[in-house]
């Protein structure tokens, strides 16, 4: 019982995390509105006029369309590294005992404590040393960095919850190394790796730090917003794209956010 | 006849700690053989190496006849209950009954058939559509159970299996597991620190003290003839008796063990036998244990309930046969 729950919050405190709210989220509506303004040169407040022709304009550029198809690549195939290398290497932590266990989890998760700019200066100097020119996949190998980590931290909890004991039972009962691994440890962390390859997509989509100093040429969708910003012609163009940023990146958070609290309650009734 | 498990100078050493040291075992085709001894001796090490789980150090081990070292766990006809049940949450019972049918290919109509003829036989018939999360702990021990038996192994080990049980559950489960057995023929390898539940079920008994085994033989031995002190104060709590006393009753110089029950507990004035004290008074229900004090020797004697309880530092005398009177193998 929680005591706390039948008493009313005070009305400061409500007004306090109302504004809160505002203050997080009305940049993000601002957005919203300025794609569908008539202005397109400034971005002038109220807009003068509102139209829809823009969504038609965005989507006859094939800048944009280049940008997004290389976004989504990159999301998509570092995602998927993330996932092969970051279960095994959970596996390895929570499986076994070695020398250095602990060092190792430290190593895989300090990309992500680490500023992106010291990872992207730290690739973009390893690859003029050993003169690999930059292209699509050094874009995927910085992106992978991180990747790598969400997907780690994700399996490496669901590890620790699926009892030792279960998978000797499976092999106890018959099933060999690869048959206990398709029909007990895959199903027991299939929504963990779910959820970690969504919120690694979503951040690999979005990134710009890391990106700016593993390509070349190419520009990502993030970073041809940044392009599009500084030019004073069909500004709203960016605000569709963006629109579309959002709902590309939210969906898989919001849907890795229920699978993982979902996953939650299944791993702890089985005890 | 070959035995079900036979070990030969098994041992299984962590580093320094010695699980298991240098074990001799031969349990016999169809046999209820339990591994009784205190927490850390060595009894879930002992069903890990029969199991395939540990390899020994050194020694042999051989399952009906065949040598086990070197063959995975996956390919022995032995099947374990483990001690938390070990069932799988993402499976629905009759899955999990079915699993060891399933990995060896046996198609879905004939492996559901026998999952379901395997709840029948642990008396959970129509459970298969629920989830391990909404049985409680008995049902979830005798879905394990049905999950091992399904296999028709020819070994099942069980790991302390009523260990979470409250003791009316137990004590059912311990009848239903003893009649199981004699139904099914197979052999049971039970470990338990519990040594009324080790006498009560067993054919024999082995009794693991530091990894060694202290002990075989059937309950009547182990409680009745104990072959060491450490046999004699874990099973059922005898009098232990030092050399120079038991040199006054038999004329020889070792250790012995007297249980409780054989002791008579006299007025003073009834001419020979050990003069002793009343210490205290434990009533237990169907019987009373005292406590006594012989001379700074410390007795304890069982005496039915309705018996006429002396007083506390009464002076006593006990009285027992002389062949009552156990000698222990180890010298004074
Ligand atoms: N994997 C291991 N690594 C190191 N030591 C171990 C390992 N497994 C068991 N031991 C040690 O071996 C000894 C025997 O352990 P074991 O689990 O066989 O005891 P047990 O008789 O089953 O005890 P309990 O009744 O508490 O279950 C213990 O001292 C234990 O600490
Ligand atoms: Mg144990």
């Amino acid at each position: 019982m929680r005591s706390d729950r039948s008493q009313k919050s005070p009305l400061g405190l409500k007004i306090a995390a109302g504004l809160g709210l505002v203050f997080l989220h009305a940049p993000i509506l601002l957005i919203f509105v300025y794609a569908f303004t008539t202005e397109e040169k400034s971005y002038q407040w109220p807009p003068p006029g509102l139209t829809t022709q823009w969504f038609a304009v965005t989507w006859n550029r094939p800048d944009v369309w280049e940008a997004l198809s290389l976004s989504v690549r990159v999301a998509a195939i570092s995602t998927a590294i993330a996932i092969v290398l970051g279960t095994l290497c959970a596996a390895a932590v929570s499986r076994s005992k070695f020398f250095g266990r602990e060092t190792i989890s430290l190593l895989v998760i300090l990309p992500i404590a680490l500023p992106g700019i010291i990872t992207g200066i730290a690739l973009r100097s390893a690859f003029a040393l050993t003169e690999i020119p930059f292209s699509f996949w050094t874009i995927i190998l910085g992106h992978a960095t991180f990747c790598v980590v969400v997907v780690y931290n994700n399996a490496v909890a669901r590890f620790r919850r699926t009892s030792g004991s279960m998978i000797e039972a499976s092999m106890d009962l018959g099933a060999d190394g690869f048959q206990t691994f398709r029909h007990v440890v895959l199903p027991n962390i299939a929504t963990a790796l779910l959820a970690g390859g969504m919120l690694a997509f979503a951040l690999s989509f979005d990134e710009v730090i890391v990106t700016t100093f593993t390509a070349g040429q190419q520009q990502t969708l993030p970073i041809w917003m940044l392009e599009e910003l500084i030019r004073p012609r069909q500004r709203p163009v960016t605000n569709v794209v963006a629109m579309v940023v959002v709902l590309v990146t939210l969906l898989p958070i919001l849907l890795a956010y229920y699978l993982t609290r979902d996953g939650d309650q299944i791993a702890g009734s089985g005890k | 006849m070959t035995s079900a498990v036979s070990f030969q100078k098994v041992s299984r050493h962590f580093g320094k700690v010695k699980a298991v040291d240098a074990v001799d075992l031969d349990v016999a085709p169809g046999e209820f053989f339990a591994m009784l001894g205190p927490s850390g001796s060595g009894k879930t090490t002992c069903l890990r190496l029969i199991a395939g789980f540990e390899q020994p150090t050194a020694g042999s081990i051989s399952i009906f006849g065949e040598r086990a070292e070197g063959v995975p766990p996956y390919r022995r006809n032995v099947n374990t209950v483990f001690q938390d049940y070990a069932l799988f949450p993402h499976l629905n019972i009759l899955d999990n009954v079915a699993y060891g049918l399933m990995v060896k290919g046996i198609g879905k109509a004939e492996r559901h058939k026998a999952a379901e003829e395997a709840l029948a036989l642990v008396r959970l018939p129509g459970f298969g559509g629920r989830r391990p999360s909404q049985l409680s702990g008995g049902q979830r021990q005798r879905v394990a159970l049905a999950r091992a038996l399904v296999n028709q192994p020819k070994v099942l080990l069980l790991d302390e299996p009523l260990g979470a049980l409250d003791l009316k559950l137990r004590e059912n489960m311990q009848e239903e597991l003893k009649a199981l057995q004699k139904a099914l023929g197979i052999t049971f390898i039970f470990v338990t620190h519990d040594q009324g539940e080790a006498l009560s079920m067993a054919d024999r008994v082995a009794v693991f003290n530091d990894g060694k085994i202290m002990q075989v033989g059937t309950p009547q031995d182990i409680y009745e003839r104990p072959s060491t002190r450490f046999v004699a104060d874990f099973v059922g709590s005898s009098n232990v008796l030092p050399p120079d006393f038991v040199q006054r009753y038999s004329g020889q110089h070792r250790w012995g063990s007297l249980r409780p029950e054989a002791i008579r507990v006299g007025k003073a004035t009834r001419g020979d036998g050990v003069s002793a004290r009343l210490v205290s008074a434990n009533y237990l229900g169907a019987t009373t244990r005292l406590a006594l004090d012989a001379d700074g020797l410390r007795l304890h004697a069982v005496v039915p309930a309705g018996t006429k309880l002396p007083e506390e530092g009464e002076a006593l005398v006990l009285t027992f046969n002389r062949d009552q009177l156990h000698l222990m193998d180890e010298a004074g």
